[in-house]
């Protein structure tokens, strides 16, 4: 019986070899079965307890935080559809139905054969080339009602997925506008030398110069978080990469990724120079687990060329190594201490701080964690030196920034502009028409209507991760709030009472609203509930979770008005909803089944 | 000499090390709590304690004591953040106080009492949580679960057991007990263990003891907890401090 165990579990053995039997990698050996297996099964956690020796709530608790990690048997073929507001413009319901039709199944359930199962998932990352989804892990652009029905019928005749058309797996870079990284010659290893010949505090100095500020949305000064990281005490340093690039309308750096690799590591590997890291790691987004073999690739080409690995460039003493660590479908692990927690193998609660990364991260070590972008144009703030650098964008937003457009307009994708350019400058150049309202920088950013079109993009302004969703006039934004605070409320991480509670609150005044039985006082309830998440949330997504709402809540008033019962309050129960179920088992759907409403 | 800060104009002594909370009750300053606890690692998911540092609010439990603090605690604003979190807490689970055996005990229903919570302030989720009677000693209901994950640390990090822990994520977070079942019976808890006596609702029970002291002389019936909180906390020795001074 245990021999027999053993081996319906030798096939994980591999897995655990390579990962050293380390319950720090926890996450990769999870993601690594679920890939082989398609789940995670009660067997296989217990196995998994005896081999890493930690208890099975260890286990259970972290496969249960990952989205793509799967507990339960989920079918064959795990179809997820991304479900960005940008998919549903571009018809991912309807498609999603269509499949579910045509395989015989209801959303989230899994086919009676376990050949199948459709759900949702958030935004994938090809908000330019959706209607999106992931098939087992794999990215799958363009979808259409032929594509969708094409699919199906390889699933019906469990097709091999490596066996699919290769064009269903296409992904395109679609850069409209280069600019200082995007159309950069640098040759691998240009800017290393660069670094090498100024020296550590040399690199520091300089970064420090240019007025390099973090291009993940928050904007902190590049120089002083590397200085800080360079002075903190402590043993062992480590370089992180963020790559979970998870806001909703967000892909520039699955094609810096894909276009730049290089430079990225090579702006981790000066920045491991100047603080004085041995050990890098590149956190990916599991949405683009497509990317890890290229990738792969490019780090071991860097280390043939001694870019990478002992003595680097000849520098006697300077060893420096990347290792790609994939997410797993959470968001929260965007948020710099929540992906060191998912580094470390755990599930991905953002940490109390002070004490901050660049003292105690990954580790409890001192931790340089700075986004994918930002790495690409620190290596070139070194190669081009920091005046340079300086003269491009404005004087608090130096260098160019990485637009990702999507949504309304002729021409979506990547758009590389000098810090400091309008919104209507994008929007002309996008091609789009009869703009109704912007979402700059996603979900937990900013959304603007025409009269601020002439804001500029940068630190003074208008601060930017880069997602520029376009919406015309045909666009309810009533509906992209709702699209968004369903999002917040799926990605809270759980850890605090008001985000954990606020959250989907905030999601089911929404849904009421949206079902026509919203009044003024739920209006006033929002506000309110964006107070509570404002002043006591743990991390950024439950202070800004409320956004989205009062954005449009304060452009576009109407779209919720036009929803709303002239009453002051009506309750959120509805009693002839809570019928439904009983009309299901009973198979009837007759006026006498039904509640009358007082609606006229 | 020890530093000291401000709370609600008052002056509070600290160790280097200690946080705001546990600086603010050595010295018989309470600020209202859940999920800490003077015997554990602070942990900072419940909120309760939020307090206003120099103009930011930030929770109290884990915010580092420093000198020259300036920290409201007992404002209306602040309370009224408090009583919405409460409502929060009570919304999410599915609490009947009136048949709960830890009435009068609870931690959450007397902080209820304690913020003045009225109204229920929230549409009600009235999630679907089995309870788990296997043991024969021990019952979880976990419809009362509030996620202060005390029990989760007292059984890792006291009892060196492992017996509960956390899944899921965001509302759909849950406890779980450390069994391939799923079932507390196949644990290793015992009614000895710290895990449970730290639970500050009534989901971790022993069983057979069912209102052994009548609902009407429990602890928080006998005095607030805000009272009953400084009484647990570690104090200060009167000789290391003219604090005493500062109690109301």
């Amino acid at each position: 019986m245990v021999a027999d165990a053993s081996m319906r579990m030798a096939d994980l053995d591999p897995i655990l070899e390579r990962r050293a039997r380390d319950p720090g990698a926890l996450l990769q050996i999870l993601r690594e079965i679920q890939e082989l297996r398609g789940n995670i099964d009660t067997a296989t956690v217990t196995y998994l307890c005896a081999q890493l020796g930690i208890p099975r709530t260890r286990i259970e608790g972290v496969a249960g935080f990952y989205s793509f990690l799967n507990l339960q048997p989920r079918g064959e073929y795990r179809v997820l559809f991304s479900d960005n507001i940008t998919d549903r413009m571009l018809g991912n319901q309807s498609l999603l139905e269509a499949m579910c039709h045509q395989l015989w199944l209801q959303p989230g359930k899994v086919s009676e054969d376990g050949l199948v199962s459709i759900a949702t998932t958030s935004c994938t990352g090809m908000c330019d080339q959706g209607p999106a989804m992931l098939v087992n892990g794999r990215a799958i652009t363009r979808l259409s009602l032929q594509r969708v029905q094409e699919i199906a019928q390889l699933i019906r005749n469990r097709t091999p997925l490596d066996s699919w058309p290769a064009d269903f797996f296409r992904v395109d870079d679609n850069i409209r506008r280069g600019g200082l990284i995007l159309d950069n010659k640098l040759a691998p290893g240009d800017a290393l030398r660069s670094g090498l010949n100024i020296g550590e505090a040399g690199i520091v100095e300089e970064i420090k110069k240019s007025g390099l500020r973090g291009r993940g949305g928050a904007g902190f000064p590049t120089g002083l978080k590397w200085e800080a990281c360079r002075n903190a005490a402590g043993t062992t340093k480590h370089v992180v990469c963020n790559a979970d690039e998870g806001e909703p309308g967000t892909f520039k750096d699955r094609v810096l990724l894909t276009r730049q690799a290089d430079l990225v590591f090579e702006g981790m590997t000066l920045c491991a120079r100047a603080i004085g890291a041995q050990h890098g790691y590149l956190y990916l987004r599991g949405e683009y687990r497509y990317l890890l073999d290229p990738l792969q690739d490019v780090l071991q080409r860097r280390r043939e060329s001694n870019l990478l690995g002992k003595d680097i460039l000849g520098q006697s003493g300077f060893d420096f190594d990347i290792e790609i660590h994939l997410g797993a479908g959470a968001y929260i692990c965007g948020e710099e201490s929540a992906l060191i927690e998912s580094l470390e193998g755990k599930r991905g609660i953002p940490r109390s701080r002070p004490p901050f990364p660049v003292t105690h991260g990954y580790m409890q070590q001192p931790t340089a964690v700075d986004n994918v972008e930002t790495f690409c144009s620190a290596a070139l703030a070194i190669q081009m030196g920091a005046d340079s650098f300086r003269a491009i964008g404005t004087a608090k937003s130096s260098g160019s920034k990485l637009i990702s457009v999507s949504g309304d307009c002729p021409r979506p994708g990547i758009y590389e502009y000098p810090f400091g350019v309008s919104v209507r400058e994008v929007l002309e150049d996008c091609g789009a028409t009869n703009t109704r309202a912007v979402q700059v920088s996603g979900p937990s950013g900013i959304c603007i209507a025409e009269s601020e079109f002439h804001r500029k993009l940068g630190f003074e302004d208008l601060p930017t991760a880069g997602a520029f969703m376009v919406f015309d006039d045909s666009r309810d934004l009533f509906e992209v709030a709702r699209n968004f605070v369903h999002f917040f409320a799926h990605e809270s991480c759980g850890f605090c009472t008001p985000c954990r509670v606020g959250t989907s609150m905030l999601k089911s005044t929404m849904d009421k609203i949206a079902a026509g039985h919203g009044t003024r006082f739920d209006l006033a309830e929002i506000e309110n509930l964006d107070h509570v998440l404002q002043t006591t949330a743990h991390c950024g997504l439950g202070r800004t979770a409320c956004n989205p709402v009062l954005h449009t809540l304060k452009h576009f008033r109407p779209a919720y008005e036009n929803r709303l019962k002239s009453l002051d309050f009506e309750p959120a129960f509805d009693l002839d909803g809570a019928l439904a179920r009983a009309r299901q088992m009973t198979g009837r759907d007759d006026a006498g089944a039904h509640l009358k409403t007082e609606e006229t | 000499m020890s530093d000291t800060f401000h709370l609600d104009g008052a002056e509070v002594p600290f160790e280097s090390g200690q946080t705001v909370m546990q600086a603010a009750l050595a010295a018989g300053h309470y600020i209202p709590h859940l999920c800490y606890h003077p015997e554990f690692k602070p942990h900072g998911s419940c909120k309760l304690c939020t307090v206003k540092v120099n103009g930011r609010t930030t929770a109290s439990c884990t915010m580092p004591a420093e000198a020259g603090l300036e920290i409201e605690s007992e404002t209306e604003e602040l309370n009224a953040l408090r009583r919405t979190l409460v409502q929060m807490l009570f919304a999410e689970g599915n609490h009947f106080c009136p048949s709960c055996e830890k009435s009068g005990n609870c931690m959450l229903q007397a902080l209820g009492y304690d913020l003045e919570v009225h109204t229920a302030g929230f549409r009600h989720l009235y999630p679907d949580r089995p309870v788990d009677a296997s043991h024969p000693d021990i019952l979880l209901d976990f419809n009362r679960c509030i996620l202060c994950e005390l029990c989760v640390r007292a059984s890792s990090e006291v009892d060196g057991k492992n017996v509960f822990g956390l899944a899921g994520r965001g509302i759909t977070k849950h406890l779980i007990v450390n069994a391939e079942s799923g079932q507390l019976a196949d644990t290793d808890i015992a009614l000895a263990d710290k895990a449970m006596q730290v639970c500050p609702v009534g989901v971790i029970l022993p069983k057979r003891v069912g209102f052994s002291i009548p609902i009407g002389s429990r602890r928080y019936d006998e005095r607030p907890i805000s009272a009953q909180a400084l009484d647990d906390a570690p104090r200060q020795s009167a000789a290391s401090g003219g604090c005493t001074a500062c109690e109301e």
